[in-house]
């Protein structure tokens, strides 16, 4: 019974990140590149991921070391685990996905700013066993991955008519190019946002 | 006029807010009320200008020779505009009550605006000279403070609107920056 309760609580806490606390439609962290990187599906993709691996890795880590971290510092020592695995990301992808890389560019080095690294940190990985942090910087990670997958598909699909590369109107044809450029990015967040305001009321 | 064009461009044609998405959270967060507006600007300007000078040096003068800035750029440069935010807000304390009064509550903020983190290494992606990087700073930060000074006017506004629920706060403000990231896209080819 015990060991039912216990994974219900972590499969609770794997989902969250999902929907109830979307760290972007819900909790509203980590905008600037949830609206610069959107222009196309797949460049969100990278960037979800990207973002997974390190809220994965800095969660890990942090909840490993937590003891050792004396509570003064403990904000800039969190700052340098982040940054570290923020370094070994960048230097990954520079070499292994250079045209990702190009494309998503100071974006992957602000990861360190990112407010969802440093707040699940803060707020879940100093105060929770390795296990659980884990659990919670997967499913943070791939809340954060799915948004930007979302807002990313909605503005490929009505600025150029595509998802994923592959286009779906005529192909001469154009899409409303606003969507993809930096206006659309906020407007189609904004409309997103409120979509799941009302959702979020009536459920 | 290098100087003229790199100031004008940072400010209206790649604006930092507008058309490079940099600092949205305090664009966001502080741009309720005008004066808070005003008093976030003063501290980004005064902090990233100082931000860029030291990063710069660090970078030229540390980094480079020893060939380390591949590896320790991003943590060296976010822990050194942490102790610089850290360092302002003791002297500011000390020295000038008055300013420290206005500012104070806006500086712990700006270590994690990302503005500030990437304006410092776009300048190095930019191999922006000493003299470059700091008029390129000067221009960003006041494109900050133009969005968010004009963004706040609105969204006094915006509070005695009516509108459905769901759209209030967050969402209509996305929408009105939407719309002003549009009025600025006028600006394209201006230099």
């Amino acid at each position: 019974m015990e060991e039912k309760n216990m994974n219900n609580n972590q499969i609770k806490n794997f989902l969250k990140g999902f929907i109830k606390e979307n760290p972007v439609f819900v909790l509203l962290l980590g905008m600037c590149p949830t609206l610069g990187v959107t222009s196309s599906a797949i460049n969100g993709l990278g960037m979800g991921l990207a973002t997974t691996f390190v809220l994965f890795m800095s969660n890990v880590f942090i909840s490993a070391i937590k003891g050792f971290i004396p509570d003064k510092v403990r904000i800039p020592s969190f700052i340098v685990v982040i940054a570290s695995f923020v370094t070994i990301v960048d230097l990954l992808m520079q070499a292994y996905t250079p045209a990702l890389y190009l494309q998503l560019g100071i974006f992957i080095p602000l990861i360190v700013v990112n407010c969802i690294v440093l707040g699940r940190a803060e707020a879940f990985a100093a105060k929770n066993n390795v296990w659980s942090s884990a659990i919670d910087g997967f499913g943070m990670g791939l809340g954060f991955t799915f948004a930007l997958v979302v807002l990313g598909s909605i503005r490929e699909m009505l600025g150029s008519g595509a998802i994923f590369g592959y286009k779906f109107i005529n192909p001469d044809a154009d899409g409303i190019l606003v969507f993809v450029l930096a206006p659309g990015a906020f407007i189609t967040l904004g409309y997103l946002i409120a979509i799941i305001n009302k959702i979020r009321k009536t459920v | 006029m290098e100087y003229v064009i790199i100031i004008i461009s940072a400010i209206f044609v790649n604006n930092i807010v507008f058309s490079q998405f940099l600092g949205i959270c305090p664009f966001l967060g502080v741009s309720t009320k005008t004066e808070t507006a005003l008093g976030m600007s003063a501290a980004v300007i005064f902090v990233m200008t100082l931000a860029t000078l030291v990063t710069y040096l660090i970078n030229y003068f540390i980094l480079v020779p020893l060939q380390l800035d591949k590896f320790l750029q991003t943590i060296s440069y976010i822990l050194v505009i942490a102790a610089l935010v850290q360092m302002v807000e003791i002297i500011l304390k000390k020295v000038s009550p008055a300013l420290y009064q206005a500012l104070g509550i806006y500086l712990p903020l700006i270590t994690t605006n990302c503005a500030v983190l990437g304006v410092t290494i776009i300048v190095v992606k930019k191999s922006y000279d000493l003299g470059e990087s700091i008029v390129y700073t000067v221009g960003i930060s006041i494109g900050f403070a133009l969005a968010l000074v004009i963004f706040s006017g609105i969204r006094e506004h915006l509070d005695l609107m009516g509108m459905p629920k769901g759209m209030r706060g967050i969402p209509i403000a996305l929408i009105v920056a939407g719309i002003l990231a549009l009025a600025f896209m006028g600006f394209t080819g201006l230099v």
